[in-house]
């Protein structure tokens, strides 16, 4: 009921104008927070100070998985309802996407030389991040050469379910094949096996992430409104002037 | 609070500059198209109205 009320984009615009800045000033204090946990948490007694690296990379892994998940729903939506704001909604989300994956790929490689002793390893978790990765850029190249909207929806939000199918293949990878890559030790049956004094750090950037991600979302969704009634404008105008 | 990172200092310094420079490039770049794409909507409105206000007046 109420996601249908706010699917009017001016309602959206209108609704969620005066939360923003709420949500930016939250991330903001959530980053902060969080980043004075990362450095006064203590070291590792195997890693050393490259568990650190954890707090910034793990998050980044979540959201990349995180904001697919949001883009694959919305892409579902606009497909089934062929509203435009469920288009915008996932066409804003790819962008934000792409980097959280960039982030978890380059983090990821940072951490892995001086603990695997390599930078990468076409192992089953990496290679499955990887192809996020490319799902992302491929979904943004093409709503970028599509000019019709409607036929640049479909065509993305038919690119982007096929996409979904990757999200169990990463989170399962650990699992179903011999990698490189460390199982899950936040969420898995039995609770957390990493250590309270670095949980918290943890979760703390997981959540400034989360806000930024939001706050990102949301401006992105307005500026594709704001883009759609533009051109609508600018089509009416050239119209009138091409049919007078 | 300790920020010698020793000899990780590369990996954990590189690790946070490459996700500062990332998350604030992305948050620069999507209110500046934000921003942008709100004054381009509203100078077409004023021009929209100015021409309707002229035809009334004519």
């Amino acid at each position: 009921m109420i996601i249908s009320w706010l699917a009017n984009p001016e309602r959206f615009s209108k609704v969620f104008a005066p939360v923003r800045p709420w949500v930016a000033g939250l991330s903001l204090v959530l980053f902060v927070w969080g980043l004075y946990l990362c450095f006064v948490s203590p070291e590792d007694y195997q890693q050393g100070d490259t568990v650190r690296i954890m707090y910034i990379h793990v998050p980044a892994a979540w959201m990349a998985l995180f904001t697919y998940l949001v883009m694959g729903v919305a892409s579902f939506f606009g497909l089934i309802f062929r509203h435009a704001l469920a288009d915008a909604a996932a066409k804003a989300a790819a962008p934000i996407g792409a980097v959280f994956t960039a982030l978890a790929l380059i983090t990821g490689s940072l951490w892995g030389k001086p603990m695997w002793g390599t930078w990468w390893e076409w192992d089953g978790r990496m290679t499955s991040v990887l192809v996020l990765f490319l799902f992302y850029i491929g979904y943004i190249a093409l709503h970028a050469s599509i000019e019709d909207e409607q036929r640049a929806a479909r065509s993305t939000a038919i690119l982007a379910l096929i996409g979904l199918i990757n999200l169990p293949i990463i989170k399962f990878s650990v699992d179903w094949w011999n990698t490189l890559h460390q199982g899950a030790s936040v969420f898995r049956p039995g609770g957390p096996t990493v250590a309270p004094a670095m949980l918290w750090p943890l979760l703390m950037m997981a959540l400034a992430y989360k806000a930024l991600f939001v706050w990102l979302w949301l401006i992105r969704i307005d500026t594709e409104i704001l883009s759609r009634k533009y051109n609508g404008l600018r089509a009416r105008l050239g119209f009138r002037e091409g049919g007078a | 609070m300790d920020l010698n990172m020793g000899k990780y200092a590369f990996f954990v310094w590189g690790s946070y500059g490459v996700t500062a420079l990332a998350l604030l490039s992305l948050t620069v770049l999507s209110v500046r198209a934000h921003r942008e794409r709100a004054r381009k909507l509203r100078a077409l409105q004023e021009t929209l109205a100015a021409e309707k206000a002229q035809k009334v007046d004519a």
